[in-house]
This record gives structure tokens, C-alpha cells and sequence, in this order.
């Protein structure tokens, strides 16, 4: 074995066991987050937290239901709203659009809301809904998600369909199929895993968002689905209740983050596993 | 770099010449400012093959997807010119391209099965256009499969998915489909390029077939293909026709020395 040889599988080792290292070192803070989690937020899950409303101060029984069921319509809401406008658009970006510059501009601004942080959605929230209907809602909530949701699955939406191989469209357009049928029929049933599993990586990222909601649904101690006035949900009672001093407060909290880390860590498996038949297709 | 001097000869036509389904008159194509095809003229007759042929770059595909007006779909392509398609010219901006398409069919150089089943990848292409009761759609779909000699392979799994059968199979389902929607035109571009022997073999034959009913044009790298499927053969070369004639007169007494060199492999 000649010297340069040694010398570059020394070099190989070396990388090798840094990059096992820095894969460990990541890995441990998941674990651990996800071990405290799971330690501290077991100890509180019974069937009361989803049958019980939130308790008030000082109570030692009381659940999570209202909180529950506002995080789960307002996410549904956001959802349903944020993503027909992201697919429309994400679409407009990769097939109608595709060789003009104005998507190069969309495409720009699209990635900067994309990481604009949370709390500025809320505000912005908060002054273009909740100022002017006069009161923190449910509504503005969902509208706030769905701000959120929206670049996140024009970004997904126009990748995917950017990975339709080009001559597909071409086979279809030969046939003398109209441009909206090529994209409906074939482009979206190509792409059709990875366009669900966008909006479901869109839907795990708003679950549990914190800061949008503050300042637009707030919160609501009591059972209330009524969208036009102030509604529970997880994230800000997690964020209340984790500050108090009530012991069982600070327990519940620990069981609302669980929850929503099991509902993310559930729509991720099934966006993978979604993904997986993309592409083994 | 000169254009090719053409002699007058070069585009006699073929002596026995049967009606002319394609005209092309004065033909220009440009890519942004690039001028892919330089006064192209040749026609392609009803009910033959012809065949294009030429080295990686010289226009032949660009010619190809000017037919069915392929090209529309991106910016910065233009043709100039006139293609007259039963004496109507297509470039005419006023032309429905879908409807041209419906009538121009094109196979491509890879199989492109649509993501759906081998039943609705041909069913889809014919209720573009047509109105039919579920059992006229079987017929055609069955008839379809079998003028592209698929039927006994699939004829058990037509509920499969398009993507499922093999490469050469694909690209016959791809032939079927184009041929279940009764085009007039069909365009060949490299259909063999991807394919084995064996599967290049089938798809020659259905060429040789399926000229009894349609116009059929072929780009080909692939010379003895040329030699073997089409009845007239159009050389080019840097976007100039070079000449344009009957294949057996081509391939045995080309006029054009550059023909010459090509066909017996000294470029290209």
C-alpha cells in the first residue's frame, strides 16, 4: 500500500467517525426531548384529558377536550383553505408559468413567507382580521394557519410537479389534450403522492404552531366551536398552562405537547410512507 | 460554415408518387434567435413512410414536432413557412393545436405510458373527442390494442397500471393509444431508441402495418431502420435538407455527396 493510499484511507476514517459523531450528537437531543415528553407527559394520559374541559386555576381534574377539538378545526380550517390556494398557485408556478419571470419573482417571495416567522403572521393577522371584526376568533386562527400553510405547499406543489417528467406532458398535449386536462388528468395523477404529502407536511407544521394563534384565536376556557369569538387550542394552553404555578396545569401541558408531538410524528409517518409509493412507482 | 450547395436534382420525386398528405413550402424554425431549419421543402405522401435522417443536431426531430406543432409549447419557438396538412396551412395562428394533435399523432423517442391503467391510458385519448357508450369504448380500445399487436399480452390485465408493462410493451401501448383516437398523421420520433431488438422488431412491423391507413413519418438514427421501414428518406443536415427521395434510390444512388458519406458511415 502506497502512501497516498494510507494516507486517504486515514482521511476516510476520520471523516467517517466525525460524521457518526455529529449524526450521534443530533440524535441524542431528539432523543432526550422526545424521552422527557414521553416521561413527563404519560404520567397525565387518561380518557378525562380528552373528555374533560380545561380546568380552572387551582382544580385538580379538568382535560384538554376544548383546546383539543379548536387545534383540530382550526388546523382543518387552515388547511382547507391555505391548500387549494398554495396547490393553485404552485401549480400556476410549474405549468403555466414555468418560462416566465414573474414565477422567478413569485417563487422568491413565496420562499421568503415561507421563513418569516410565525409571530409575524399573527400580528399581521391581528391587524388585517381581528382589528377590524372587532374581537380574537377562531376564524382569524384559521386564517392565520392558512397564511402558514399556503407557501409551504406552493413550494411542495410546484416541486412535485416540476419532477412530472416533461415528456408526459408532451405525450398528452399529442394527443390534442387541452393544457388544463394535461395538468388534471396527468400531471396532478403523476405527482399525486407527493402532492398529499405536501399538504400533509403543511398540516404537521401549523398543528402546533404557537404564535399565530395568540394573537388571533387567543384561547377559551370553556367547550366552544363557535368560530366568530375566541376558541381553545393546544399550543397557547401548553403555553399558559407550562408558566402557571398549579401543579396539575403544568402536568397538562406536558399532555397537550404530547399529543400534538404524536399527532406531527403520525401525519410525517404517513407522508413518508406516502412517499415511499411515489417512488417505487 | 456554408450552406450546403443543393443540386437541382436532389428533390426530384419518387416515381410512382401517390396523393401528398403534408406539404412543407419555404420552412424556417427558430429557437430564440437560433435558426434550426433553413427553407425546408418536401412532402410527405399519403399512406407512406418517410423517414428522417441525419446527424444528432441537424433539425430532423425539430422537423418532427413542427407537424403536430409541438413546439407551441414553448417560448421562444417559431416556425416560418407554410405546412399545408390537406391543403391547409397549420401555422396559421387561428389553427386549434389540440385539434391538430387529434388528427397528427406523435410517439416518442421513450415510452411515456400515462400513470392511470393500460384500459383508461387509451380509453382517455378517444373521450377527448368522442362520445361513446361503454361498449363502443371497449371495442376501440380492444381494436387499438390490437392494431399496436398488444391485445394478447395485456388483453388479461387491461386494469394494470401502464407503468407496469416492459419497455417495449409501453411503447406499443403508447402506438395504441395514438392510434385508438384514428389520427391521419402519425409521427415516429426515434421510437426504437429505447427499446431491445426484439421490441424494435415488433415496433417496425406495426409501422409496416399501419401504414395501409395513416401517413406515417420517422426519425431515426438508426440507418438500416430507415432503410427497412420508410419509402422515402429526407437527409439533413445542419438544418439544411439535403436531399429528399425514394429510400431504395437513397440508399443505393444518393445524389449528394454528404448523403453519400453519411450512409456509409464516414460522418455523423
Amino acid at each position: 500500500m502506497n502512501s497516498i493510499y494510507a494516507r486517504r484511507r486515514r482521511r476516510n476514517v476520520i471523516i467517517r467517525v466525525l460524521c457518526y459523531a455529529a449524526a450521534a450528537f443530533g440524535l441524542t437531543w431528539l432523543g432526550l426531548i422526545l424521552f422527557t415528553l414521553f416521561w413527563n407527559g404519560l404520567a397525565g394520559l387518561n380518557l378525562s384529558v380528552f373528555t374533560q374541559m380545561t380546568p380552572p386555576p387551582g382544580s385538580k381534574t379538568g382535560g384538554l377536550a376544548n383546546a383539543i377539538a379548536g387545534s383540530a378545526i382550526m388546523t382543518f380550517l387552515g388547511v382547507a383553505i391555505g391548500a387549494p390556494i398554495g396547490m393553485l398557485a404552485g401549480t400556476f408556478l410549474a405549468e403555466y408559468g414555468r418560462h416566465e419571470r414573474l414565477t422567478t419573482v413569485i417563487r422568491f417571495i413565496n420562499d421568503i413567507l415561507l421563513s418569516a416567522p410565525s409571530i409575524i403572521i399573527g400580528l399581521f393577522v391581528y391587524v388585517a382580521v381581528v382589528l377590524p371584526m372587532g374581537g380574537f376568533s377562531g376564524l382569524a386562527g384559521a386564517l392565520a394557519l392558512a397564511v402558514i400553510v399556503i407557501p409551504v405547499v406552493v413550494r411542495t406543489t410546484e416541486d412535485m410537479l416540476l419532477l412530472v417528467p416533461n415528456p408526459l406532458r408532451e405525450a398528452a398535449s399529442a394527443l390534442g389534450m387541452p393544457r388544463s386536462l394535461v395538468i388534471k388528468r396527468v400531471a396532478y395523477r403523476a405527482a399525486r403522492a407527493g402532492l398529499i404529502t405536501g399538504v400533509l407536511l403543511a398540516t404537521a407544521r401549523v398543528a402546533g404552531e404557537t404564535a399565530p394563534l395568540l394573537f388571533t384565536a387567543l384561547n377559551n376556557q370553556f367547550w366552544n366551536i363557535d368560530m366568530t369569538t375566541t376558541v381553545a387550542n393546544l399550543p397557547v394552553t401548553i403555553n399558559n398552562f407550562v408558566q402557571s404555578p398549579y401543579e396539575y396545569w403544568r402536568q397538562l401541558a406536558w399532555t397537550g405537547a404530547l399529543i400534538i408531538t404524536l399527532a406531527v410524528l403520525t401525519l410525517n409517518v404517513v407522508a413518508r410512507i406516502l412517499g415511499r409509493e411515489r417512488n417505487t412507482q | 460554415m456554408t450552406t450546403m450547395t443543393i443540386a437541382a436534382d436532389a428533390f426530384q420525386p419518387p416515381a410512382a408518387s401517390a396523393p401528398v398528405k403534408i406539404e412543407v413550402r419555404n420552412l424556417d424554425f427558430f429557437y430564440g434567435a437560433f435558426r434550426a431549419l433553413k427553407n425546408i421543402n418536401l412532402s410527405l405522401e399519403q399512406n407512406r413512410v418517410t423517414a428522417f435522417i441525419g446527424p444528432s443536431g441537424c433539425g430532423k426531430s425539430t422537423l418532427l414536432r413542427i407537424l403536430n406543432r409541438m413546439y407551441d409549447l414553448y417560448p421562444g419557438q417559431r416556425a416560418e413557412g407554410e405546412v399545408l396538412l390537406d391543403g391547409a396551412n397549420i401555422l396559421d395562428p387561428g389553427v386549434d393545436v389540440n385539434l391538430l394533435r387529434a388528427r397528427v399523432g406523435m410517439v416518442f423517442q421513450k415510452p411515456t405510458p400515462f400513470p392511470m391503467t393500460i384500459y383508461d391510458n387509451i380509453a382517455f385519448g378517444i373521450k377527448l373527442y368522442e362520445k361513446l357508450s361503454k361498449s363502443e369504448i371497449d371495442g376501440r380500445v380492444e381494436a387499438a390494442l390490437k392494431g399496436a399487436a398488444l391485445w394478447n399480452e395485456v388483453k388479461d390485465k387491461l386494469n394494470a397500471s401502464g407503468l407496469s408493462l416492459s419497455g417495449g410493451q409501453q411503447q406499443r401501448l403508447c402506438i395504441a393509444r395514438t392510434v385508438a383516437i384514428r389520427p391521419d398523421v402519425i409521427l415516429f420520433d426515434e421510437p426504437c431508441s429505447a427499446l431491445d431488438p426484439i421490441s424494435t422488431a415488433k415496433v417496425e412491423e406495426l409501422i409496416d402495418e399501419l401504414k395501409a391507413q395513416y401517413t406515417i413519418a420517422i426519425v431515426t438514427h438508426n440507418m438500416q431502420q430507415a432503410a427497412r421501414v420508410s419509402d422515402n428518406t429526407a437527409f439533413m443536415y445542419l438544418g439544411d435538407l439535403v436531399e429528399f427521395g425514394e429510400t431504395s434510390q437513397m440508399f443505393t444512388t444518393p445524389t449528394q455527396k454528404a448523403t453519400q458519406d453519411y450512409i456509409t458511415g464516414r460522418f455523423g
